[in-house]
């Protein structure tokens, strides 16, 4: 099924000059006799956000009220097919090397000034040049504005990520009068007073408090937004959110992650609970080696610490059922997925032969030799300190001796993780959609750079994978694609540089009187222009 | 006369107290591993070097120790507590958007538990072997070994998710709309119950105590005999004549907790999510947002500083002895 449907997404971005497909929204009947009117409370866990520019922010803290004030050229649906936004239509070049976006007329700024191709090539042009993911855009050479209605983005090498690229957490369209105004763009005092052109317009931010949106009445989409109003309450503490929506207090809890409290929340009639809504995000759990550091420098040894985890228990036991284990660098919900990895069966007998193998005989008292494990020390204890503490009895069955060593925060993690002092960590990263944006970035020899974190930090150096990744970024063919892909996932499985453990189970938990809850690939960061109470509520 | 010189003696120690505070403070976050800029870059989802060094330039951590330290002594000096690293906003904005949340719950805490406190600790001295003394004892045992998130987890337990009477989330409701200042005002004093309740309650158990003893003490002294035998009522005796010196100790002891109350109010604030200094505080030393955190150490050293001075005023106002002879 997913094999039809990536097909068909492939004939809807490479067909040469073939308009939009003019496929209705998932939800549009359904939306159009919705009752309108009501206040949504967002309980958001992600913290305060810095400010409200996605163009040069990522995040989840920015991003879901970001997806809400901004509008993007395209969105997507919950099977990865792009649809119109501010784009009615698009055509991308037969060659790949342009992509052309007619522009929906009559939709204006939270401020009525009208949205023009001048305000699309500011916004990818910023983004090219601010936003931390750099393989976004970096193909591209310019944006031409032949008129207000017509951006063209022209590149210097195909980019088969150019169209996820335009979705609503990865290109808010700024408005250049607004934001254009002298200031550096990462400190500009409108990224906390923003002004987009999306279904809600910016009221009021208390750091630490409450983020509060409006409907915008000019909204281009006619009949929507539904809700009047979103608030997002930021909320630490786990009781009080568990609480807060038993209560009633808030009404929608996406990035769920505490299986415990999901567990506890799923039993409340009045909620819901789903794992729907974040295929785009890719989130994988994992054991990252330092591949600097003797022994783990052997492919054997990690081959074999891998071989002794045990993925069933962590995802059955440790993580109550709610994961999924993880097969390799690719999430299973992505298109470019393979499943034709040698897979990493938990197998102590093998881990063992292959430690003797590696010539690292057992002492007397059996033990091989001794590693540390770090974990990163943010959201609950459940994905990353209690796996890496179970790695310290489990790995003592095959001889090598772990020691936990914790960080009291993200800063102390990330400063010993990013500059190469560790054996091995865990850690959570994103795929973000397109393997470009979020697979790469830890596997390529050129990204090992030393203090910055989330890059190469396992110094893995292969450059027949380095070869496969560079090829694969500039191939359009959807097929040649995938079929590179999945030889990259073979070798770097059989590498092992990363021992993937589990999918993050983030699930979202929903009043269920609401209707059309946020379930596209990008969930929360996608606008929640049609989320409608299905009956008036206190 | 005397008065003024006590009070410019207590104006002087404290403007050093607060250039210690400042170095101090500004000295140790610096001696933390880990900079702002990558917690940034963490908050970013990832980033690349040219951004870090961006970002370091920016806020000018690329500069040595020393030299930043004097830029921000004197940025200080001349009224200017800089701008968070995090937030990008100035911090003096910061700080008092979240001030007043922070006074509020810490007052209203702690002067329930002092009248509460006193009350009880009065009413148990009167007879001091009697049940309601025993069950003043008990009651101020439990509360002050138990840890205050704790009993704030368990109030919220009980009064929220059990018997929900009151909200758990915040000072306020963002989603009420109407009702003027006097509903806002209720909404408030709605949420501040069970925070109020949790921060007070450790205090109420050693103001019950305090008071009991103090009381005990002055009710065997001879001007109490004497007050009886002029045939004065026992509420006046106690009320008038015996509380007034029984509560000395009590305003001693409130004077110096004020320090200590803004500590326990990050407890409460992280339980309650309360909006307060205590929350900002906590999360500027996990984001090395430095600017911010010496900002919310300031306030909160001048705030316990002007407690102090009010504890000694009111040392005078009760006391006439102080009055004559300090």
């Amino acid at each position: 099924m997913l094999d039809g449907l990536t097909r068909r997404q492939f004939i809807e971005i490479s067909a040469c000059a073939m308009a939009a497909p003019a496929i209705g929204w998932p939800n549009e009947a359904a939306a159009a006799a919705a009752p309108a009117g009501g206040t949504l409370v967002v309980a958001a866990a992600a913290g305060s956000p810095r400010h409200f520019n996605s163009a040069v922010q990522s995040g989840i803290a920015t991003g879901m009220p970001a997806a809400q004030i901004f509008a993007s050229p395209l969105r997507f649906d919950d099977q990865w097919r792009p649809h119109p936004y501010l784009a009615e239509r698009w055509e991308l070049a037969p060659d790949g090397m342009s992509l052309t976006l007619h522009l929906v007329k009559g939709a204006t700024f939270h401020d009525g000034q009208p949205i023009t191709s001048a305000d699309v090539a500011y916004s990818i042009l910023t983004i090219r040049d601010n936003h931390p993911f750099k393989t976004m855009f970096a193909p591209v050479k310019q944006v031409d504005t032949p008129d207000p209605a017509t951006a063209v983005i022209r590149l210097t090498q195909p980019h088969p990520a150019l169209l996820i690229c335009m979705s609503p957490p990865l290109c808010p369209i700024l408005p250049k009068h607004v934001f254009d105004n002298g200031h550096d763009i990462k400190t500009n005092p409108a990224n906390l007073a923003p002004i987009g052109s999306g279904p809600f317009k910016f009221v009021e931010y208390k750091p630490g408090d409450h983020i509060t949106l409006e409907k915008y009445d000019r909204f281009f989409l006619p009949g929507r937004p539904k809700l009047d109003r979103i608030i997002y309450r930021i909320i630490s503490d786990p009781s009080a959110i568990v609480v807060g929506l038993e209560q009633g207090e808030t009404n929608f809890l996406p990035f769920a992650v505490s299986t415990r409290d999901l567990t506890r929340l799923a039993k409340k009639k009045t909620l819901g609970v789903t794992a729907q809504g974040y295929q785009g995000f890719g989130p994988i759990n994992w054991l990252a080696f330092n591949l600097l550091r003797k022994p783990l420098d052997d492919k054997r040894v990690r081959k074999a610490i891998y071989h002794a985890i045990d993925r069933d228990f962590i995802t059955k036991k440790l993580l109550l059922g709610f994961a999924q284990e993880a097969t390799g660098p690719i999430v299973p919900s992505s298109p470019f997925y393979s499943a034709a990895v040698d897979p990493y069966a938990f197998d102590l007998k093998r881990a063992n032969a292959l430690l003797d193998e590696a010539g690292l005989k057992p002492d007397a008292r059996g033990k091989r030799f001794s590693l540390t494990v770090d974990y990163l020390p943010i959201g609950g204890p459940e994905e990353q300190q209690n796996i890496a503490e179970y790695l310290k009895p489990q790995l003592k069955k095959v001889g090598i001796d772990v020691q936990v060593r914790s960080a009291p925060d993200f800063p102390t993690w990330a400063q010993r993780i990013s500059n190469w002092d560790f054996d091995m960590t865990m850690d959570q990263v994103f795929n973000w959609g397109d393997p470009v944006v979020g697979v790469h970035r830890t596997y390529l020899t050129s990204n090992i750079r030393k203090g910055v974190i989330w890059s190469n930090t396992q110094n893995y150096r292969n450059p027949q994978v380095d070869q496969l990744l560079d090829e694969a970024a500039v191939t359009l063919d959807e097929q040649k694609r995938k079929a590179l892909y999945a030889q990259f996932q073979k070798i770097v499985v059989d590498d092992a540089p990363i021992a993937w453990i589990n999918i993050v189970p983030y699930n979202s938990v929903y009043d269920r009187r609401l209707g059309n809850l946020p379930t596209t690939i990008w969930g929360a960061l996608s606008p929640m222009d049609d989320l409608y109470w299905k009956e008036s509520h206190a | 006369m005397r008065l003024a010189n006590a009070i410019l003696q207590r104006l002087c120690n404290a403007i050093l107290l607060i250039a210690a505070v400042i170095v101090f403070n500004f000295a140790l976050i610096h001696l933390a591993p880990g900079d702002p800029a990558q917690v940034i870059a963490g908050e970013m989802g990832g980033a690349n070097a040219k951004i870090l060094a961006e970002i370091r330039h920016a806020y000018g951590l690329d500069k040595p120790f020393l030299e930043q330290l004097w830029i921000y002594v004197s940025h200080v000096l001349r009224g200017d507590l800089g701008q968070s690293y995090y937030f990008n906003a100035p911090v003096a904005q910061l700080v008092a958007q979240r001030a007043l949340a922070t006074v509020l719950l810490v007052f209203s805490g702690l002067i329930a538990a002092i009248i509460f406190g006193t009350l009880l600790g009065v009413f148990s001295a009167r007879r001091p072997r009697g049940a309601l003394s025993h069950g003043v004892t008990i009651l101020s045992l439990v509360g002050y070994s138990a840890p205050v998130f704790w009993t704030g987890i368990l109030l919220i337990l009980l009064f929220a998710a059990a018997v929900p009477i009151f909200p758990v989330e915040g000072m306020m409701d963002p989603a009420r709309t109407g009702g003027g200042w006097i509903g806002r005002a209720i909404d408030i004093a709605h949420h501040l119950v069970l925070p109020a309740t949790s921060l007070g309650i450790v205090y109420l158990a050693q103001y019950s105590r305090l008071a009991r003893a103090s009381m005990l003490d002055v009710l065997g002294a001879d001007y109490i005999r004497a007050a009886r035998a002029k045939g004065l009522s026992e509420n006046v005796v106690v009320y008038k004549h015996a509380l007034r010196n029984a509560i000395l100790p009590v305003v001693t002891v409130a004077g110096l907790d004020l320090g200590r109350v803004f500590a326990g109010a990050v407890l409460v604030e992280t339980v309650f999510d309360w909006p307060g200094m205590g929350r900002l505080a906590y999360g500027s030393i996990l984001r090395r947002d430095s600017p911010t955190l010496l900002g919310i150490l300031l306030f909160s050293a001048v705030i316990v500083i002007i407690g102090n001075l009010l504890t000694d005023l009111a040392y005078r106002l009760i006391d006439p002895r102080i009055r004559t002879s300090a």
